[in-house]
């Protein structure tokens, strides 16, 4: 395989790198919404909450992306394929981030939430300076987990018609004829991003540990 | 959308293949994954050391890697290396191969759990390497295992859909075609989803009735 193939490779990482994060961020901050929803004692709320994590757990990611590129021009929403994977991928994101961060802000003790009350803490202060921070560190081997799931079920999105690592290893080969090597560059480029990404979060776990004792 | 029942009629045969087909990739591969799982754990655990560092890299490599990729190395490139395969089988190798090696780490994981000086006391006792494991290991491991083990299948289940990419002719694969050809492909999808929602749902049911199970058997008898 010649380098120029495998830095169109490299280049459709990009998209990946890029489509991947954009889902984990949206997703947290759905997920969030979706746990708030869960712990409610709003018997409709949590109900809605628990639908919306058990389907999107429950559904194959692929079907999900299918169903989504599909629905979202029938709504009238005439959106780029890219948006659609993006939707997709977050909405299937946050039903597994929520369940993760119900455990987290289920933790919170609540002789924490009692002191913050008595300073006369709004709860939308509460929820920033005491609650997120909380759950987020309790998440985040979790999250980590997640955003690596995610970095690989970004591969789904190419059969919608994203032009990310995977589809452009298929392009390619179906144009050179040289599925092995180009599929087998295109695993290990998945292989090295994970690490990273696993590399990284065990530097942010230490640092969160030590900003703790502090 | 109009609600056609002698559309469905016309077309139950042809579903119910496809869904036999999803149940029997999705059982056939999770079996032959669990079996290669176990023995890639047993391997690690007992084999010698480069068989350690290279069922490692198996695992590692599978595990850092989508399915999605595996698949097509496995259905294109395959042939490249004179392994030719129609796309069930093809499908079900993929599945067993991407299993067994998350299923490695859950055993792994649960051999590990089970404490030494049980190990050990049965070697004391005369047992073989074989005894122990069936006698200490396993029973032993059980509840930890089950649950992952629960998870596992089911993410098994959900990932039979992406064999439809590979042609696989699935449930997916076949609702897929059906849909698009009906010009009612969103709504086809949306009681797609619900199909495999549903299998799911009763999956986790069945694993947890079967850990209550369990539990009361260890407990009442200790």
């Amino acid at each position: 395989m010649s380098i120029k193939l495998f830095l169109l490779l490299v280049q459709a990482c990009g998209w990946t790198i890029v489509i991947s994060v954009t889902s984990i961020v949206l997703g947290l901050a759905l997920g969030t919404m979706v746990s708030a929803a869960m712990l409610s004692s709003h018997r409709l709320l949590s109900l809605a909450g628990r639908t919306f994590v058990s389907f999107f757990r429950g559904a194959p990611l692929l079907v999900q992306l299918l169903l989504i590129y599909n629905l979202l021009p029938m709504l009238g929403l005439n959106v780029p394929s890219m948006v659609a994977a993006i939707v997709g991928l977050s909405l299937c994101t946050a039903a597994y981030q929520a369940e993760n961060l119900r455990g987290g802000f289920a933790s919170v003790p609540t002789g924490l939430l009692e002191a913050a009350d008595m300073l006369g803490l709004t709860p939308l202060q509460q929820f920033w300076r005491i609650r997120a921070p909380i759950a987020l560190r309790m998440t985040l081997p979790a999250l980590t987990n997640e955003a690596i799931m995610i970095l690989k079920a970004s591969s789904l999105v190419s059969v919608v018609g994203v032009i990310e690592l995977t589809r452009m290893a298929q392009d390619l080969s179906a144009s050179t004829f040289k599925p092995l090597p180009l599929f087998a560059a295109a695993a290990l480029l998945y292989l090295v991003i994970n690490g990273l990404v696993a590399t990284g979060a065990q530097a942010l776990e230490r640092s969160f540990r030590w900003g703790s004792k502090a | 959308m109009k609600f056609d029942l002698d559309l469905i009629v016309s077309l139950a045969p042809e579903l119910l293949r496809a869904a036999g087909l999803t149940l029997t990739t999705w059982l056939g591969g999770a079996l032959a994954a669990l079996v290669l799982g176990f023995a890639v754990a047993l391997g690690r655990r007992y084999g010698p050391r480069f068989l350690d560092s290279a069922l490692r890299a198996y695992v590692e490599v599978i595990r850092g890697t989508p399915f999605l990729i595996q698949l097509f190395l496995l259905y294109y490139g395959g042939p490249f290396i004179g392994l030719s395969l129609d796309p069930v089988p093809a499908g079900l190798l993929g599945l067993a191969v991407y299993g067994a090696a998350y299923f490695s780490e859950i055993f792994r994981a649960g051999f590990e759990s089970v404490p030494h000086g049980h190990v050990e006391a049965g070697e004391c006792l005369g047992l073989d390497r074989a005894q122990i494991v069936k006698r200490i290991l396993i029973p032993e491991m059980t509840m930890l295992v089950l649950p992952p083990t629960v998870n596992m299948l089911i993410v098994l289940l959900k990932e039979t859909a992406v064999l439809s990419i590979i042609t696989v002719p699935e449930l997916t694969f076949q609702i897929s075609a059906i849909g698009s050809e009906k010009y009612a492909f969103v709504e086809a999808m949306f009681l797609l989803a619900c199909f495999y929602w549903g299998l799911v749902e009763l999956c986790g049911r069945l694993g947890r009735t079967a850990e209550a199970r369990l539990s009361r058997y260890r407990f009442a008898n200790t």
